[in-house]
């Protein structure tokens, strides 16, 4: 090796002590967590199942999954999921915008700020399962209860998110706005709405795909959408029934976050 | 210069400056974008079979099991330890593994380091593919093949964080300045050499982060996984809830709130030192 390099790599400060006092304590979580875990290889069921899945996987149902009449078939299916990820989208972005405002400590006072942030942190740590058991109580099993739980909680996240473009708004166009005398009005329509609304709709995107993932485990207590169909395939050994609603599942979030992404982009770019 | 369809149908506004130019102002593309999503809202309305009156009439029941969440059983305490200990070490055991598999799928997927396309294209549609599983259904599936208990959690969350640290890393390695790199192998050093010290440095930050960043994450998803018999507290909140033991469920809840809050605290601070 060069030895103008060896001497510049030699500068390097010697953090030795610090990286091994963390190496130690993260090999004793391992440990510790290897002692947690029963690890258990495949037993003789199970790799039968597992290769039963991927012959499912391979040989799926094609006439469950091209099924495009109303009742039952993975396309409408698949239609009622994206219609429960995209009204609880629309409900929940909406219901952030007031949240978001009373979480900007630019807008409201500092006490405000934290209550509602805590009010926020509060709301987001209950995981969506219990949300949808709780709201199936109100509504039903069904779609209508996946679409409650989903408008609850995208909240979190999407209000986050507003508040730092809200945070980040260019006060410049609003001085300039007012030195040369618009009112109240001009300001909010033409300072502050063209800033948010591209971003805010950004936002509103990037949480639609993840809400469409979220809305598929629904299904698993009864809320709607592809999971319950997934888990009755499951539990009743129907590979390949199985087999068609992940590919659909696979296909259908693939497309959407290409998508989503494409669409994000030319918001970002005007 | 051929007008795209809506500007075709929507004339632009043209202004005649002072000195004789025009400008166009295109029409604004809003009402569009809100038409389609308020078709689509209808639509997804008419699926889901929305019903706001429900909302009114029976949407005490849902404030009736929040307030019964309270105050929370307190004797309830000594259960929750155990599992809640499962789903932290299922989810540190399986963020670690995670990560760690991540660093050789990142590498083969991009293509600044391994030049050969057909490679790097499988393992990024691999690493695409596995992201759009939702970890509950890689839980279910797991619990198939591996049985129930903690090992299909541990396997689930594995999975989903290969998959999300290795695509994260394979686009941050992607963008790497490849000029250092090229330095000092002129400057006489190895490849390994030269990757050791101009590539690692500037990757290795952001892959610690997001590690840490996934493993918040997964403390969540590891708290809904016994839902499907994955293992983890988990379990208890479905058996709660099956129980309609709601004083139980509001204290697994507390519980959970507090180590989410205390892991993420702690997650954020080597994360702020790290950048």
């Amino acid at each position: 090796m060069n030895k103008a390099v060896q001497l510049q790599l030699d500068k390097e400060p010697n953090r030795k002590l610090y990286l091994s006092t963390i190496a130690a304590i993260l090999i004793a979580l391992i440990i510790w967590s290897f002692m947690g875990v029963n690890i258990t290889g495949f037993d003789q069921r199970g790799t039968q199942i597992a290769s039963n899945i991927f012959s499912g996987l391979f040989s799926p149902d094609l006439e469950f999954l091209f099924d495009f009449t109303s009742g039952g078939g993975v396309p409408s299916l698949l239609f009622e999921t994206i219609a429960i990820a995209f009204l609880g989208t629309v409900f929940g972005s909406f219901l952030a915008i007031p949240i978001s405002f009373l979480m900007s400590p630019s807008i409201v006072s500092r006490p405000v700020a934290f209550v509602t942030r805590l009010v926020v942190i509060f709301i987001r740590t209950i995981p969506s399962l219990v949300y949808g058991l709780m709201f199936i109580r109100v509504t039903g099993p069904g779609p209508y209860a996946g679409v409650l739980t989903m408008s609850l909680t995208s909240i979190g996240m999407i209000s986050r998110l507003y508040v730092d473009v809200i945070e980040n708004l260019d006060r410049g166009v609003l001085e300039a706005m007012t030195s040369m005398g618009c009112t109240t009005y001009q300001k909010v329509r033409y300072g502050i709405l063209p800033q948010l609304f591209s971003s805010f709709l950004s936002v509103t995107i990037y949480r639609y795909d993840m809400n469409l993932r979220d809305a598929t485990i629904l299904g698993l207590v009864g809320a709607g959408g592809i999971g319950a169909p997934l888990i009755f395939a499951m539990r009743s050994y129907r590979w390949s029934e199985v087999g068609s609603i992940l590919i659909g599942l696979v296909v259908l979030i693939l497309a959407v976050e290409i998508f989503s992404n494409k669409l994000r982009e030319r918001l970002v770019n005007g | 210069m051929k007008e795209p369809i809506y500007d075709q149908i929507f004339k632009p506004k043209t202004y005649t400056l002072s000195n004789g130019k025009e400008v166009k102002q295109r029409a604004s593309r809003t009402p569009l974008v809100l038409l389609v999503v308020l078709l689509v809202t209808v639509l997804s309305w008419e699926a889901t079979n929305v019903d706001l009156s429900a909302l009114r009439t029976r949407g005490y029941q849902f404030v009736i099991i929040l307030t019964d969440m309270f105050p929370p059983n307190l004797n309830f305490l000594n259960n929750i330890w155990g599992p809640l200990f499962d789903t932290i070490q299922m989810s540190l055991l399986g963020s670690i593994a995670g990560a760690l598999l991540a660093i050789p799928f990142a590498l083969l997927s991009s293509s600044n380091i391994i030049k050969n396309r057909i490679l790097n294209g499988f393992f990024k549609l691999f690493l695409s593919i596995l992201r759009t599983l939702p970890t509950l259904i890689t839980a279910l599936i797991a619990t198939f093949v591996f049985g129930l208990g903690t090992m299909a959690g541990t396997v689930a969350i594995f999975l989903f964080t290969l998959s999300y640290i290795g695509k994260l890393m394979y686009e941050h390695i992607e963008n790497v300045d490849m000029g250092a790199f090229e330095a000092h192998e002129s400057m006489g050093l190895s490849k390994v050499q030269a990757f050791r010290y101009a590539i690692v440095p500037d990757v290795l930050p952001t892959y610690l982060s997001v590690s840490l960043y996934a493993f918040e994450g997964n403390i969540r998803y590891a708290a809904i996984l016994g839902y499907v018999g994955a293992g983890g507290v988990g379990l208890l909140l479905d058996e709660r809830l099956g129980w309609r033991d709601y004083p139980s469920v509001g204290m697994v809840l507390l519980i959970l709130m507090v180590v989410v809050f205390i892991i993420e605290r702690i997650s954020e601070y080597f994360r702020m030192k790290l950048t």
